[in-house]
């Protein structure tokens, strides 16, 4: 196309500035959103590999096995090892720290090992504490995020926790090397141990090979050393694991932002399809001038792409701006907590970048094909006559509807891709396709309904919708597409949460509950703690619960093993199986839905975990329903548990009270006997409601993208009715000359909004009633594993749905005033 | 120039009910030929067939002993391009293109170079009388300038043929007098040909000939 030439197309893009500019947004808004998400994960990504690269430092191979950890005895085989020129032992224990929120992630090590291995880890003494105070108790050095987020210096003092008793360590230097995003602290291994009550255990060994030896080899060969449960692995094993465990988060929030984008697209769809029909005339011309209809057809592309490119580059501009104040203010994970104690910094990432722009290219020209396809094959003799109306005329597409319905089912069939639920959002994908596919009959069909308004505005109203159903199917479109989306959240987020309070209460059932500190961390009860709790009066039972991390297999993601009682009323949300134990020649496990899903283990199977350094069998009894572990849970009985590993810790205690006695009172009882901060004591209703504050907090990102959806729909409204009003200057200025009042054609604009966009609110309903049973029974199962009960809120949509029509009919009142400011008589001589 | 033997045009197609048939004409360089008939007859479709802007049911058209009918719609979009010029009864101003930009369209679309299309457009205005009125915005024009405006592009690239719809219908007598004069004078000046449809005696007085469209095909019609 001649570069003057372009001028015809991209000078009207700019006559149209509101839809132009409207349709950009809503482009940048999908680009901007989608590019955030990805720049925060890729952030914390990276900042995590370097966490990675220097805990392992010049590792070749690593020797880790669960959290609770293995016999240091290993440590002194693989270091005789002749493979290994190197071995480095680290106990790694994430100290609670009384009266504060969070844990430190703290490194037990051998200093004069880490030279050769770690060296980033090497503590750096302060000038009073002198070279060999790492070695000393009490001493503890802090990497200088850490040190900014405990706000301490070398001299102060640090409060940690050790099952229930406080200890005092001193901030002695700091880990220098250790980068501006890692939160951690080093101190001696064996002053680690004897604080946290680890003696004789190591978390894992970090090994340097010897020149010459074979890693696959060695890893053959040590493997055979090894304990049930622990594995000898390669360093950046960890990094895959990291990204494998938030992938399923990221991919749905990109996928929020890709329906976004979506959106955006049909709004630029019908931006352009309004403009078409508007300008057959100026089409018509061209072609007659002897513009040929391909050349017209790339012009009308090259609009789309513009509008694309523009909306593009303001996404990738917003984004940039979203993902730093994200990352300032939610974290790198955006709050799923998968990121925790990292700090990561945005970093540019020029093909990510370019890649979003060229998507909200790609969602511009999607937007246009249709539309300059229409204006390409138009009769140009017809619409060259003055006064030819652009009435938009759109056909069924019926056997687009069945490849669509028939993709929807057959694609939500699908088992997972790589672990991601790409059938589930191709079917979500086909259900919006087969919607838009079906509004121009199922607005054929509303206005053929029965029943005659005596109104003249609704009988012009409904009248211009029977004549040109295609111009309500253009305003509908994007309100269609916006609710179906928003619906479905709103359904899938309303099914989740009813589902989660559900399983609260049966998860819930004693009168109080008590923790040394969060799961993962250094707090526990001892056997002389429970004792103390059950003898507190009031309590008539203590039900100990030990968390504990174990691994099945090398480069799997790490289950919880949960030991607990089971029987006695101490139920588990169980989707199949049951509680009972029988007389079973294995012991029974209850596993949750996400090791039935990964591990392909049903009720009845055999699962094999390893305990006490040995592989132990257990027979599945049942499945139960978590929201708490994405990557699976096992519950076996407490006995059991005691009797094969010896570990009488707890790191829970479900109590059962006396008839009549006050729960507040005995959780006054246990802070004076343990200390205020040593004890997190709280009540089922407590746990619920703190439990749902989280859930709703981490659908924030979620609820923002709907917004933006929603918003974008909204959008495509206005632009919708204020280029109809234009295009229908001389049919109001017609009406004016009938005796029709400024007001009565507002009116008639703002019904015309209103019916419109019920059809596309009561599409949208339906494509989201379809899109939520997808995400729920589909996407959440496929992405984390797990089930819930459909729970539709009826009465929020219905508002929601009144609201946007009520919105909508204003937004094309306002919109199509600019169309009637014009007096009635140059309206009806306007002759474009 | 132009020879047209026995063109017809049916409806619905070669079955339908013709609209008309029959049809003769030569049209010689710097003749102006209008031609009348009753509305519905088929007068604008007549040059919507010269133009190949609809296909016609048989017969044969020639410009400049070029056989035009069979061609295809890149061949006829290259022909339109080059050889002819359109004046409407509706101007077909592009709103969101200047006045200037809107009379160099012809050129753009024959890859002419951008400042040398420019300068012509200038100069084309100036000979329609709106020397000046370049950097106008339609908007802002009176609808005896904009068909002005629409003369010049249709004769700014030189088409051999000029094909003018009631290039007059929508102006009051004293304006469509004057572009009318504007536009025989230009026409003849470039020794372009000119096919005038009108239903105005007095556009049709102006003309060289003027020819009647009946069912039956073009006849002598006199001048009213």
């Amino acid at each position: 196309m001649g570069g003057a030439l372009r001028h015809v197309f991209i000078a009207s893009l700019r006559r149209r500035r509101l839809a132009t500019v409207l349709s950009l947004l809503a482009i940048a808004l999908g680009v901007a959103l989608g590019l955030a998400v990805q720049l925060i994960h890729n952030a914390a990504l990276a900042e995590f590999e370097r966490g990675v690269r220097i805990l392992a430092g010049e590792a070749d191979l690593q020797v880790s096995g669960a959290r609770g950890g293995f016999d240091d005895a290993l440590f002194l085989q693989l270091a005789a090892h002749p493979g290994v020129a190197e071995a480095s032992p680290v106990v790694e224990v994430h100290a609670a720290l009384p009266g504060r929120e969070g844990s430190l992630r703290v490194l037990g090590v051998d200093v004069f090992r880490l030279a050769g291995v770690q060296p980033a880890l090497l503590p750096a003494a302060d000038g009073e504490a002198g070279m060999l105070a790492a070695l000393a108790p009490g001493r503890i050095f802090l990497s200088p995020a850490a040190a900014a987020w405990l706000a301490l210096e070398a001299g102060d003092a640090l409060a940690v926790q050790s099952g229930v008793h406080e200890h005092t360590l001193t901030v002695s230097g700091s880990v220098p090397a250790a980068g501006a995003g890692q939160v951690l602290a080093v101190m001696d291994i064996a002053a680690a141990q004897q604080l946290f009550e680890r003696i004789g255990v190591l978390t894992r060994v970090d090994l340097r090979l010897a020149e010459g030896a074979s890693p696959v080899q060695l890893r053959r060969e040590l493997t055979a050393l090894l304990p049930a449960g622990v594995f000898v692995e390669v360093p950046q094993l960890a990094l895959s694991e990291a990204a494998t465990m938030s992938r399923a988060y990221r991919v749905n929030l990109s996928m929020l932002a890709l329906i976004a984008l979506l959106t955006g697209g049909f709004l630029v769809f019908s931006t352009q399809l309004l403009a078409v029909a508007r300008r057959r005339q100026e089409f018509a011309f061209l072609r007659a001038l002897g513009l040929p209809r391909g050349m017209l057809y790339r012009g009308l592309l090259l609009e789309g792409a513009v509008l694309g490119l523009a909306g593009g580059v303001l996404g990738a501009l917003l984004g940039h701006v979203l993902a730093v104040l994200a990352l300032r203010l939610v974290g790198g994970d955006l709050g799923a907590g998968y990121f925790d104690g990292m700090r990561p910094a945005l970093h540019f990432d020029a093909l990510l970048t370019l890649s979003f722009v060229a998507l909200g290219v790609g969602a511009g020209l999607a937007g246009s094909w249709l539309p300059a396809r229409s204006a390409a094959t138009l009769p140009a003799a017809r619409a060259l006559r003055a006064g030819d109306d652009a009435l938009l005329h759109m056909r069924p597409r019926w056997q687009g509807v069945v490849v669509c319905a028939l993709g929807a089912l057959l694609s939500a069939a699908l088992p997972p891709f790589a672990g991601m639920p790409l059938g589930g959002y191709l079917a979500v994908a086909c259900i919006l396709a087969t919607a838009v596919l079906l509004l121009p009959q199922a607005t054929r069909l509303v206005m053929r309904l029965p029943g005659s308004p005596r109104a003249l505005l609704w009988r012009l109203a409904r009248a211009r919708s029977h004549a040109a159903p295609g111009q309500a199917v253009v305003a509908a479109v994007g309100v269609l597409a916006s609710v179906a989306l928003a619906s479905a959240m709103a359904i899938m987020v309303s099914s989740f949460r009813t589902s989660v309070d559900d399983w609260l209460t049966r998860m819930l059932p004693a009168d109080l509950y008590v923790q040394a500190s969060p799961s993962a961390a250094s707090g526990f009860l001892d056997q002389d703690a429970l004792r103390r709790i059950a003898a507190l009066p009031g309590v008539a039972q203590v039900q100990p619960i030990r968390a504990e991390q174990v691994r099945l297999r090398s480069g799997g993601a790490p289950l919880t093993l949960l030991a607990r009682e089971v029987g006695g009323g101490w139920g588990l949300p169980l989707v199949a199986g049951s509680l009972s134990t029988g007389e079973a020649e294995l012991p029974p496990a209850w596993v949750s839905e996400a090791v039935v899903d990964v591990h392909g283990l049903a009720t009845g199977a055999l699962i094999e975990l390893p305990l006490g350094g040995q592989w132990h069998a257990f027979r599945v009894a049942g499945v139960w329903r978590d929201y708490a572990r994405q990557h699976g849970a096992v519950v076996i009985e407490l006995e059991t548990y005691r009797a094969i590993s010896g570990d009488r810790r707890a790191n829970d205690a479900a109590l059962v009270v006396h008839p009549g006695v006050d729960v507040a009172v005995v959780a006054t009882a246990l802070a004076d006997a343990f200390g205020e901060n040593m004890l997190r004591v709280a009540t089922p209703g407590e746990i619920r409601a703190l439990s749902l504050r989280i859930f709703d907090r981490s659908f924030v990102v979620t609820y923002l993208m709907e917004a933006v959806a929603v918003l974008i729909g909204l959008c495509g409204v206005a632009t919708t009715f204020a280029a109809l009003a234009t295009a229908r200057r001389r049919e109001f200025g017609m009406l004016r000359h009938l005796g029709l009042t400024r007001a009565q054609i507002g009116r008639l604009l703002a019904l015309e909004g209103a019916l419109a966009t019920a059809l596309g609110v009561a599409g949208g309903l339906l494509a989201g009633g379809a899109v939520a049973w997808v995400l729920v029974e589909v996407v959440n199962r496929q992405s984390f594993h797990w089930s819930m009960d459909i729970s539709v809120p009826f009465a929020m949509l219905a508002v929601f749905a009144a609201a946007l029509i009520v919105l909508a009919a204003l937004a094309a009142r306002i919109a199509g005033a600019q169309a009637m400011r014009q007096s009635a008589v140059q309206a009806v001589r306007e002759d474009w | 120039m132009l020879q047209v033997r026995a063109l017809r045009k049916a409806f619905h197609g070669s079955a339908g009910q013709a609209l008309f048939g029959g049809v003769e004409l030569d049209l010689a360089a710097g003749e102006c030929v209008a031609i009348v008939g009753e509305s519905g007859a088929g007068k604008s479709t007549l040059l919507n067939c010269l133009a190949g802007l609809e296909p016609v049911d048989g017969g044969s058209i020639r410009l400049a002993g070029q056989e035009l009918s069979g061609l295809d719609d890149d061949a006829w979009c290259a022909l339109r391009r080059r050889r002819y010029g359109f004046v409407f009864q509706a101007f077909h101003i592009l709103p969101h293109l200047n006045v200037a930009h809107n009379v160099a369209l012809p050129l753009w679309l024959l890859d002419a170079d951008e400042r040398a299309a420019h300068g012509a457009a200038l100069h084309m205005l100036e000979q329609v009388g709106l020397g000046g009125r370049g950097e106008a915005w339609p908007a802002q024009l009176s609808g005896g300038e904009l068909q002005r405006v629409a003369i010049a592009r249709a004769l700014v690239h030189g088409p051999a043929l000029v094909l003018a719809d009631e290039p007059t219908g929508n102006l009051d007598p004293a304006r469509a007098g004057a572009v009318l004069d504007v536009l025989l004078g230009r026409v003849r000046e470039a020794g372009a040909a000119m096919l005038l449809v009108t239903h105005s005696a007095n556009a049709a007085a102006r003309a060289d000939r003027v020819l009647r469209l009946t069912g039956d095909g073009l006849v002598a019609a006199e001048a009213p």
